[in-house]
């Protein structure tokens, strides 16, 4: 078994998992803010306000949020395997890669419980 | 016709370099590719590639011509040749050793390593080990695989990752075994495969299956291996 | 000169095939250290072209199936020149020997009760007094070779053998009392010559078909261990006998397995005639292979043949439908469309007898043992000298092999050299080390080659050496025009002695590995052109037009060719099975 210890979930499988899922979840919220956009064209800015003020929103879009970070380190995490082959450069970004995710995150959050 | 061939002998060539070489086929027959480097060899024997049983079973003579690989022995030159030009190229992602012959040692260790074996710990009959026939039909589409390296050579996967991306042939294998009613050993398999690399560095690309000389399918039987994780694991 | 590295085992196989895996298999369980030398990857072995199966009694298809009855038609289709102690060897070893292949993997066909799937093939009885078709020939699809190298490689990865893959044996190397201490080896990947010292070296090196210019053989066929052998001035026997297959692919020489008349196909003339019926009345198409592929020449002489030049007959294969051609003839169906743009489903294929199988060699008894026939009929055993396989002659097919008996010989009497070779190094088997003047010895040929400076071009002589062989000692054979061959092989013979080899790099130099080769196909070549020339009478594989009947008074017995005079003597037909009454020289008919 060739072992790594850096990529998400330490194995293929639920890194495979995880990807698969956060998709779907990705999906859903593409969908849904597709929709809600399309149906209320004449959107002003209190009616996207109060959107967000809603808890179940707010719980939706956390979701979208994590499943984004989730989704977006396995991935890069297997570009940066597949492309940079040196490890001391790999580590580098990766962890720029993780740091940067770390803050959108929590920026995210910040963000959304600002509204 | 022209034929373009890749050339390299270490002893004298600094770098690889392509030769171009104009050759009427007699009686302008679709002979196949490989008859097509006969006759080039005859020319000049210091060309070198591998082959042996020139019918497209032994997978000696893989080989990558204008742009896809394939056997050299059970390719027509109708089906390959554009503009009455041939590109002949070693497999792609392997190092070469000399002209189109690549040194296979990686791919070979990637098979090896899903132990292609039966296993079986109980002890045997004195007779064979019953299967039924609809068992024995799990294993049509896999054990074929005649190892020419065909698929995992075009494998962009195993380009990037040749020593921990076991590869489309070598996947194959490891499912012909996970799928053999006859085998007992199928923890121990999965649990070797379930890391980020060895299965899922496939990313469904299928250049494994377009290229395939036999017409087998490794994306489906890397499919079913990650399945039986999932199975597994759930 | 340098002195050469020497690589040491206990005991090492020359060649990557069935038999030499097999072998190396049994060795490497023993424990002893064993290396399998092989010019190619081994799954690149000519094994792996075999179809139709490998012929056994395993009482599938027939409960009360009697590997007796095997023995019987195996004697019987060797036209009475197998020896019946190994015959019976063979017949009544068998199933363990195909059980322990199910056991290792191998992807048996399957009944319905889970059995291995066993199909008819030529030749095959229920005994001397029951000519009735038998079904015994165990098979994995169309594919049984590929299933049967593939599992041997296999279960040497399983046991650890050591492989020296793309590794090509030059010359046997013999001690001062003349036992065989390995050989001398190159590296083609990186050129180097080595010394491979061991104290048993097996050859299973395959045949040599490639001796005719039409053949079904493998490009690598090219008797790289009978040229050894024959070099060491070890004598060869039976070398006249050559199987034509009935059906290669007209033109291309691919095989298309004799399965597919087990299966119902049949062969027909251009006026559609099912024309076997004319020359075995009761087996029709699945008659021995040397007596369907003769009816078929004499249909093409006689004007029948079909196509164009009306030069090959139709195996027809339509009528058994698209449902049991893929599932049972699978790899026929690709064969021939690649090779003969025909599609089975809907279309015959074209075919031709092709040059196929030798079932002469080096001759053994049934331990894998190499055998010194002298000139008095007596024998002594060639210390640490072993054969199976193809190039061995134990014999088991005597002067015509049936149908899926090669795989049989390759896992019965490769396992056989192997546990042979266990029991000698348990008992202490110790041979004198080789001297640097017995190194240089074997080093004779290698050298003048890398040393040449002018000569003939290798591909230019080979093909000549294969036209000859073609037009002089095919399926039909003349006193007459064998002379004429023989003077020619001999004007080839000094080209071969001359030859020029102008690339002379190191790395993975293919051009060197082909000059050795020719030479080892001449040593092939002019043992069998000999043999068959001295061999006057018609028996299995060898008919001639000037003795066109058997002669059991003269020739019920081996030929045995000895190199160092370029002679051929005769040596008995062993008639004394251990267990059962032995089957006398009957007329044979199918």
């Amino acid at each position: 078994m060739v072992t790594s210890i850096t990529s998400f979930g330490r194995s293929g499988l639920y890194d495979w998992m995880v990807q698969r899922v956060t998709a779907v979840v990705l999906l859903a919220y593409t969908i849904f803010m597709i929709g809600y956009l399309l149906f209320n064209s004449d959107m002003d800015y209190m009616q996207w306000k109060s959107l967000f003020e809603c808890t179940s929103m707010r719980i939706f879009t956390l979701l979208a949020l994590l499943s984004m970070a989730a989704h977006a380190w396995i991935g890069l995490w297997s570009v940066t395997t597949d492309y940079i082959k040196p490890t001391g450069l790999r580590f580098v970004v990766q962890s720029g890669c993780g740091l940067l995710t770390f803050i959108y995150v929590v920026w995210g959050i910040q963000i959304l419980w600002s509204v | 016709m022209l034929v373009s061939v890749y050339r390299y002998n270490p002893e004298t060539d600094d770098a690889p370099y392509m030769q171009d070489i104009h050759i009427d086929i007699p009686g302008g027959k679709d002979i196949m590719v490989l008859d097509l480097l006969h006759l080039l060899k005859e020319k000049d024997t210091s060309l070198g590639y591998r082959r042996s049983c020139r019918e497209g079973v032994c997978g000696s003579d893989g080989m990558n011509m204008n742009g896809k690989n394939g056997l050299a022995c059970i390719t027509p030159l109708s089906a390959v040749v554009v503009d009455d030009k041939l590109v002949i190229r070693p497999l792609p992602g392997l190092p070469v050793i000399r002209d189109v012959v690549v040194d296979m040692s990686q791919f070979y260790k990637q098979y090896e390593k899903i132990k292609p074996f039966l296993i079986n710990d109980t002890p045997a009959p004195t007779m064979e080990r019953l299967q039924s026939p609809a068992e024995r039909a799990e294993l049509d589409g896999l054990y074929e695989c005649i190892l020419c390296a065909c698929c995992t050579t075009a494998c962009p996967s195993f380009w990037w990752n040749p020593d921990k991306f076991i590869g489309p042939s070598g996947l194959l294998q490891a499912y012909r075994f996970l799928a053999d009613s006859r085998d007992t050993a199928t923890h121990e398999r999965l649990s070797e495969l379930d890391d980020p690399f060895s299965v899922f560095r496939c990313h469904g690309i299928m250049n494994c299956v377009s290229v395939c000389p036999k017409g087998l399918n490794p994306t489906k039987a890397i499919g079913k291996i990650r399945n039986m994780l999932l199975q597994q694991a759930t | 000169m340098n002195e050469l590295r020497t690589l040491t085992f206990d005991a090492i196989v020359v060649g990557g095939g069935g038999a030499g895996m097999r072998a190396a298999l049994q060795l490497a369980q023993s424990g002893l250290n064993t290396a399998c030398v092989t010019k190619v990857f081994p799954t690149r072995s000519h094994t792996v072209s075999a179809q139709g199966g490998i012929t056994c009694a395993i009482a599938s298809a027939d409960p009360d199936d009697d590997w007796r009855w095997h023995m019987y038609d195996t004697v019987k289709g060797s036209d009475y020149i197998g020896d019946q102690d190994a015959i019976e060897y063979m017949c009544s070893v068998g199933p363990q020997a195909v059980f322990e292949l199910d056991h290792m993997g191998l992807p048996f066909s399957r009944t319905e009760t889970g059995r291995i799937y066993q199909r008819p093939f030529g030749g095959q009885s229920k005994g001397p007094d029951n000519p009735t078709q038998a079904a015994r020939t165990c098979a994995a699809a169309d594919r049984t070779g590929h299933a049967l190298l593939h599992t041997l490689y296999q279960a040497n990865l399983k046991a650890g053998t050591t492989f020296l893959n793309e590794w090509f044996a030059v010359d046997l190397v013999k001690n001062e009392d003349g036992a065989v201490v390995g050989c001398i080896a190159i590296c083609i990947e990186t050129g180097e010559t080595v010394y491979i010292k061991a104290k048993a070296t097996v050859l299973a090196t395959g045949g040599a078909g490639r001796i005719f210019a039409s053949t079904t053989n493998a490009l690598i066929n090219t008797g790289d261990g009978m040229g050894m052998s024959l070099r060491a001035g070890v004598p060869a026997q039976d070398m006249e006998m050559w199987q034509f297959h009935p059906t290669g692919i007209a033109g291309a020489g691919t095989l298309v397995t004799e399965g597919c008349r087990g299966e119902g196909g049949y062969l027909i003339n251009k006026d559609g005639e099912r024309f076997m019926e004319r020359y075995a009345p009761n087996s029709k198409d699945l008659a021995g292979r040397d007596v369907v592929a003769r009816s078929m020449i004499l249909e093409i002489l006689g004007g029948r043949g079909c196509g164009p030049n009306g030069d090959y007959v139709y195996l027809k294969l339509d009528h058994l439908g698209e449902e049991v051609l893929l599932s049972r003839l699978p790899g026929i169906c690709e064969l021939s469309k690649t090779f003969a743009h025909a599609d089975p489903v809907k279309e015959p294929i074209p075919v031709v007898p092709t040059c196929h199988y030798q079932m002469g060699g080096v001759a053994t008894n049934i331990g894998g043992q190499a055998l010194f026939p002298d000139k008095d009929g007596g024998h002594t055993i060639i210390d640490g000298l072993f054969a199976c396989g193809e190039v061995a002659c134990v014999s088991v097919h005597g002067a015509n092999r049936l149908g899926g008996n090669s795989l049989l010989d390759l896992v019965v009497f490769g396992r056989a050299a192997g546990i042979q070779i266990e029991k000698q190094m348990r008992e202490g088997y110790e041979a004198k080390d080789a001297s640097e003047a017995d190194i240089q010895r074997a080093m004779t040929r290698l050298n003048r080659l890398n040393g040449s400076s002018e000569g003939t071009a290798v591909a230019e002589v080979r093909k000549e050496l294969q036209a000859t062989m073609q037009l002089y000692f095919g399926v039909f054979r003349d006193g007459e025009s064998m002379q004429k061959g023989l003077k020619l092989l001999g004007e080839i013979r000094e080209k071969v002695e001359n030859l020029y080899l102008d690339d002379k790099s190191h790395a993975f130099n293919t051009a060197r590995i082909e000059a050795l080769e020719l030479q080892n196909l001449m040593e092939v070549a002019e043992a069998t052109a000999i043999a068959a020339e001295v061999r006057k009478e018609s028996r299995g594989a060898h008919a001639r037009n000037d003795f066109a009947d058997r002669d059991d008074e003269n020739w019920l017995c081996h030929s045995v060719f000895f190199p160092a005079d370029k002679t051929v003597g005769k040596r008995a037909v062993n008639f004394a099975p251990k267990t059962v009454e032995p089957f006398p020289p009957k007329i044979r008919t199918y």
